[in-house]
């Protein structure tokens, strides 16, 4: 052992400056296939009051459910190109949007395929560590047996589901709020 | 598959810490719900050569003069609680310049601007887990969260590791300062020899004589358990 992990401190305000070199918010360049998807929402306190200051940070498979990553194990190859990194700041109205294809189904626990999901970093002013949570799709058939889904109260688990826009089902709602009535659902990783 | 370890109790800071003012409406109230780490958890993106500006690391090269203030040099080693490098992994930095004034629209310290410093770095780890930066000791700064509340100097870190579970932001302090004691974020952290670990040690070997102070700071990313996942 050389030690404990490093304890995480806030980004706190300015983060701009640091991390805005690597903002991403079109995941769905380089993808070959997939359905294409934009996701939007806003980032809500404690008060219902919009977070102008957040960094949200977006980890996801391909089509094909393959993670663009070398550690990978499974045989199916990465579509070329496609990275599944997205970075993006909400703005003065405490919005953020990006644009992707919905990614395939990954093994989980026991090797079952798990629903299609996005993995989400939230960090911002007065987080003094990151928040972990996912996005899963609308009326996916997969998402009844998705083992992390069934980990979660059943009256929490539309926190972490995505609405489609009735003029333009290609288009996502998905607030993220941090307190109150409908908080959504916040991991440990 | 290997799973990563759970921090040890009191080893991180808790969400809502009430002295962080600003924890107080943002940490969800909630309890967390622990995820199991799957594929989704254990991979991450990493970064090649071609995204990273090679002249990333050197914070005082980012303009036509050289910034103001006390040049120092900023290295450590990426490693896991195994001790293992951690290489090829992005490495990311921000901070206020010398006067203590943020390059940002929200900062509204009275202190001048430094046309010559942006304050923003990047670089990868090398095959070893090292990383360095060149830049200048950031001022301390006034902010509103209690009365006379002044952040003591740090630079802010941002890194990757290897997969979606190993992300850390964090921030970096320096040895001796005064105003370690009543930082609220710095003392987020309960367990004294956890948060100790942000304080960057004065170190000769990095030091570069006529040049600049060198300091360490290694950053220590979450371990792999070699027992089989959780089912
Ligand atoms: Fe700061």
């Amino acid at each position: 052992m050389s030690g404990e992990t490093t304890p995480s401190q806030t980004v706190g305000p300015y983060f701009s400056i640091g991390l805005g070199w690597l903002n991403r918010c079109d995941l769905a360049r380089g993808a070959s296939g997939g359905e294409r998807v934009t996701i939007r929402g806003r980032i809500l306190d404690g008060e219902g009051q919009p977070v102008p200051d957040a960094c949200l940070e977006i980890w996801q498979a391909d089509a094909h459910g393959k993670y663009a990553q070398p550690e990978n194990s499974q045989e199916k190859s990465p579509a070329q190109g496609f990275f599944g990194f997205g970075r993006m700041p909400t703005n003065d109205r405490g919005e953020f949007s990006f644009t992707t294809i919905k990614p395939g189904s990954v093994p989980g626990p026991d090797d079952r395929p798990q629903a299609p999901h996005l993995e989400i970093s939230v960090f911002m002013r007065g987080l003094l560590r990151r928040l972990v949570t996912r996005l899963y799709f609308p009326n996916d058939p997969a998402n009844p047996a998705d083992h992390v889904l069934n980990l979660v109260p059943v009256g929490r688990r539309a926190t972490l589901i995505a609405r489609p826009l009735a003029e333009d089902p290609h288009i996502l709602e998905w607030d993220i709020r941090l307190q109150g009535e409908h908080e959504t659902v916040f991991f440990e990783c | 598959m290997l799973r990563y370890r759970r921090p040890a109790p009191g080893t991180q800071p808790e969400l809502l810490h009430p002295p962080y003012v600003s924890s107080i409406k943002r940490a969800p109230t909630q309890p967390l719900i622990q995820l199991p780490h799957t594929l989704s958890e254990t991979t991450g993106p990493s970064f090649s050569k071609e995204v990273v500006p090679p002249k990333g690391f050197d914070l005082t090269r980012q303009h036509k003069g050289e910034p103001l203030g006390e040049r120092i040099v900023v290295s450590g080693r990426l490693v896991d609680e195994d001790g293992r490098p951690v290489a090829h992994s992005l490495v990311e930095i921000w901070q206020a310049n010398a006067a203590g004034r943020y390059l940002h629209k929200v900062d509204q310290h009275d202190a001048p601007l430094d046309p010559n410093f942006t304050g923003m770095g990047q670089t990868l780890t090398d095959e070893e887990g090292r990383y360095r930066f060149v830049t200048i000791r950031p001022g301390a700064y006034p902010w509103r969260n209690h009365y006379n509340a002044w952040r003591p100097r740090h630079i802010h870190f941002s890194v990757f590791g290897p997969a979606f579970a190993t992300r850390l932001v964090t921030q970096m302090y320096f040895p001796g300062d005064p105003l370690l004691e009543f930082d609220p974020i710095y003392n987020s952290v309960p367990v004294e020899s956890a948060r100790k670990r942000l304080i960057s040690i004065f170190d000769w070997a990095t030091t570069t004589p006529e040049i600049a102070l060198g300091f360490r700071f290694d950053i220590v990313l979450r371990g792999r358990n070699a027992t089989p996942m959780e089912r």
